[in-house]
């Protein structure tokens, strides 16, 4: 599939992630969050700005059990749960956020 | 080995790294299989011996090759909980390399070591 | 626990066996399978060190990988054994764990 963004035409996978991460912008961000159904708030951002720290320093998609750990370690237990992540992302903040953020799959998500 | 899929089992897991980055898939493919493996709560190794060392040294710059550097990921190991990360001395040696050499924190073992502590293994996986 | 080492390349083009022997224990199992069976070979530059690793392991090579490469099973180094597949695989069972030197 692809996504048209700004007149130009982004590629990616039959799942909706980037071919080339480095596609992405943040008016690319929010088109495919309003496929996803998820409405970008300031909380949003937070996560994806993380996750796209988190792979600049890793090279990775975090597992989702991982990136709930990090999030807990800098943000603290409120925004580090499985509760407050789910309800931004309820495709899952592996999957569904690394789509909005660029990145692809996590490893080892199905 | 009755126990093989029991769910409540426990097993000594190790990863052995041989080869060094780049030339093959075997280093990026061992390093998936080393994050996936963080899901199941095994008791995970990782050792890195021969050519094999050279998958954590310090300063890998793939820009020139177009190849993605995976080293960083070896970083975020941590976060996975896999903190048992071995380094044969010989090995090392060598490559004309020390532990200040690499880019993560390990343990830096001698060759009979690392044949003792593959002996109290239950599965090894070598590439 | 022993452990089954299994190596398949020769040692002539890779340092598998080099490092395989480096690491096995005494009471491991060696088996030298395609094209590692040069290594089981009397003559070669590899048999002392074969010989040496036979006093304190298990030393294995499969017939059917010697005599595909004309290798004479009667010419093995002392103290090796020369296997069919069954033996392989009552070696894999007889071992705690396996490890491919791949």
């Amino acid at each position: 599939m692809a996504y048209e963004c700004n007149g130009k035409t982004i590629e990616a996978d039959e799942e909706g992630f980037l071919v080339n991460i480095s596609d992405w912008n943040e008016q690319l961000a929010e088109l495919i969050a309003k496929d996803e159904g998820v409405p970008m708030s300031p909380e949003h951002w937070e996560v994806i700005n993380f996750l796209r720290d988190y792979y600049a320093e890793y090279q990775i998609a975090p597992a989702v059990r991982v990136l709930t750990k990090a999030i807990a370690k800098k943000m603290g237990p409120e925004k580090g749960s499985n509760k407050y992540l789910y309800e931004l992302f309820p495709y899952g903040p592996g999957k569904q956020a690394c789509k909005i953020a660029g990145l692809p799959k996590p490893t080892g998500c199905v | 080995m009755e126990d093989d899929f029991d769910g409540g089992t426990v097993k000594k897991f190790m990863f052995v790294n041989r080869k060094a980055p780049y030339g093959t898939i075997y280093a990026l493919e061992v390093l998936e299989m080393v994050l996936i493996s963080a899901a199941f709560d095994q008791d995970v190794h990782l050792a890195f011996l021969d050519d094999g060392v050279l998958q954590i040294k310090k300063g890998q710059d793939t820009k020139d090759l177009g190849h993605k550097n995976f080293s960083p990921t070896y970083r975020a190991l941590e976060g996975y909980d896999i903190e048992k990360l071995f380094v044969e001395q010989e090995s090392l040696e060598e490559r004309g390399l020390t532990a200040a050499d690499l880019m993560v924190d390990v343990e830096v073992i001698s060759r009979a070591d690392m044949a003792k502590l593959m002996g109290e293994m239950d599965v090894i996986l070598t590439a | 626990m022993s452990i089954l080492h299994t190596v398949n390349k020769s040692p002539f083009e890779r340092a598998n066996l080099s490092s395989c022997l480096g690491h096995a224990n005494a009471g491991d199992a060696i088996m030298l399978y395609e094209d590692a069976v040069i290594a089981a070979m009397n003559g070669t530059a590899f048999a002392a060190r074969i010989a040496d690793a036979a006093k304190g392991c298990k030393i294995c090579v499969l017939g059917a990988d010697l005599k595909a490469r004309g290798l004479d099973p009667a010419n093995v180094v002392a103290g090796v054994s020369v296997i069919d597949y069954a033996g392989f695989v009552d070696l894999a069972a007889d071992n705690a764990s396996v490890n491919a030197w791949l």
